[in-house]
């Protein structure tokens, strides 16, 4: 498919371009059609994850959620909603407040989506399937969200407004807290796999169900996913925004197209933190029947293809922990700030090093059906 | 020891936190209890408390006599009357307003009233656009009186036994 591709525009550029530049001209045009084919559907996933989420807790408090807004005069179950409130926050105007730092307060949504996007390259959608496949992937993912701190420490300071510098400060000491207790977590899944290439750490949970890192791994993979949910802010890790004691935390002075930069790379942030619990610890794209339907069912025409591993596995298993985002947050109450200090660093922290010397012991006695 | 060692096991293993989550996850299949509200509406008692409105006799009098017991009781201050001798030698208003900005339809207003002149009506469906669209005058209250007769006394006479 690549290969046609990159024919075609061979064939079409080499007429347009000088001959010594084609090469390169070819590569960057693949590229950025590869980066578009990635980004539009996780834009389109942003939007309707704000429609799944209303509609999630608003079915969980016993509402029905948005149902109004639709197309051509159907009402579609709502399912207008994201893209009127996206037509609304582009039309707003940004106000930039007289006392703030104004390049600082203009670069920083840039600096929280960005990171949360540039994350993409390296997840694996199918066998094979990866923008960058490079050997330091899991690295490469962990140094881009650590990055997203930046954006809203910066946003909080540039405000030039107490509950914004309330909410940065928080944020910060939150994300560098649990920061840690999630990078053990990633150790772990190293040291069970053997590489930092997200490809092959899925290849070394292949076997069954039961080969995938959730079962040797489980304190890690309840430790990272809860860790994820307070790096990326939500509920009940939610302080940082707290809308009850500091109006909106950080972002409290933004409006319009800025304010909703902040508001998708904290989505796309979330379905980042789901697609890397399904790739570590999930098995990413491969099929849970494997090793227990016999081998033949996988050639099955039409059946074998949904059965075996794909990229639909990916995105079921995506939704999933999108879903329990959703659930957690329609569930728990807010944290208060010491109890999320106490859990970060003397509940994850003593956890995570202790299943990693019992990890590492496994790895190195080979201990059978995961580590061999 | 021991209790120290369960209470730690328990909070490790979440029992609490996944107990809560069931609670919510059964919720999300319960039965949603939203109204579609232009479509839809709720119920409404015979005593509901929305727009006022003056009352007339069935031969066109209008009832108020001007004795200013809602003016007196109104816990906002939002009626003010005036009043004169009409040329028959009765009392009547010739100012009686409502301030609906400053109404908090607490309905002590109709409660005071000895001849059921003032009326709070089931009408809630109102807006004003303009300053002053709000300041209900005599003329006003007197029309949506006329308009609101049938319901008004149908609903007397449903709360006739507990008055």
């Amino acid at each position: 498919m690549l290969e046609m591709i990159r024919q075609m525009l061979n064939a079409t550029v080499g007429q347009i371009v000088p001959a010594a530049w084609q090469a390169q001209t070819v590569e960057v045009m693949l590229i950025v059609m590869q980066i578009t084919i990635i980004l539009t559907p996780l834009m389109l996933c942003v939007a309707y994850m704000v429609y799944a989420e209303r509609k999630v807790i608003g079915s969980i408090q016993g509402r029905i959620g948005p149902n109004r807004v639709g197309a051509f005069g159907y009402r579609l179950a709502g399912l207008g909603q994201p893209i009127a409130d996206a037509l609304k926050l582009i039309l707003k105007e940004i106000i930039i407040p007289t006392g703030s730092n104004k390049f600082l307060f203009v670069i920083a949504p840039i600096l929280s989506m960005a990171p949360a996007v540039a994350a993409w390259a390296v997840i694996p959608f199918a066998a094979d399937t990866v923008l960058a496949d490079i050997n330091a992937g899991l690295l490469y993912v962990l140094a881009l969200t650590s990055l997203a701190v930046y954006g809203v420490i910066i946003a909080g300071w540039a405000s030039n407004s107490k509950y914004a510098f309330l909410g940065a400060m928080r944020s910060a000491a939150q994300i560098v807290a649990y920061e840690i207790a999630m990078g053990f977590a990633l150790v772990g899944v190293v040291v069970a796999a053997g590489s930092l290439n997200l490809g092959q750490i899925i290849n070394a949970q292949s076997g069954s169900l039961l080969h995938w890192y959730w079962l040797p791994l489980l304190p890690f993979f309840v430790v990272y996913f809860i860790s994820g949910v307070a790096e990326t802010n939500r509920a009940p890790f939610d302080v940082a925004e707290g809308e009850s004691e500091i109006v909106a935390g950080f972002h409290v002075e933004y409006s319009g197209m800025a304010f909703s930069l902040f508001f998708l790379a904290e989505y796309a942030n979330i379905i980042l933190i789901s697609v890397l619990s399904a790739v570590l610890f999930l098995g990413g794209w491969l099929s849970p029947f494997e090793g227990v339907l016999p081998k033949s069912a996988f050639t099955l025409p039409v059946i074998g293809s949904v059965l075996g591993g794909g990229i639909h596995w990916l995105l079921l298993k995506t939704s999933l922990f999108i879903f329990v985002f959703l659930w957690l947050r329609a569930t728990f109450p807010r944290y208060r700030y010491d109890q999320i200090m106490r859990l970060g660093w003397k509940v994850f922290i003593p956890i995570t090093l202790v299943w990693l010397v019992v990890i590492a012991t496994l790895a190195k006695l080979q201990i059978t059906p995961w580590f061999n | 020891m021991f209790a120290n060692v369960h209470r730690i096991g328990k909070s490790l293993l979440l029992l609490e936190l996944l107990k809560g989550l069931r609670l919510t996850g059964r919720n999300l299949f319960k039965r949603k209890v939203t109204v579609q509200y232009p479509e839809e509406k709720t119920p409404q008692s015979p005593r509901f408390r929305g727009l006022h409105a003056l009352r007339r006799y069935p031969n066109g009098e209008e009832r108020c006599i001007a004795c200013k017991l809602c003016e007196a009781v109104c816990p906002a201050v939002a009626i003010t009357i005036e009043s004169e001798q009409r040329d028959d030698g009765t009392r009547r208003t010739t100012q009686y307003d409502i301030d609906l900005t400053k109404c908090i339809f607490c309905g002590f207003c109709e409660e005071s009233c000895p001849v059921d002149s003032i009326v709070e009506t089931r009408i809630y469906e109102y807006h004003g656009e303009e300053r002053g669209d709000l300041l209900m005058t005599k003329e006003r209250l007197l029309k949506i009186g006329d308009l609101a007769e049938p319901q008004i006394a149908a609903d007397r006479a449903a709360d006739a036994a507990y008055r």
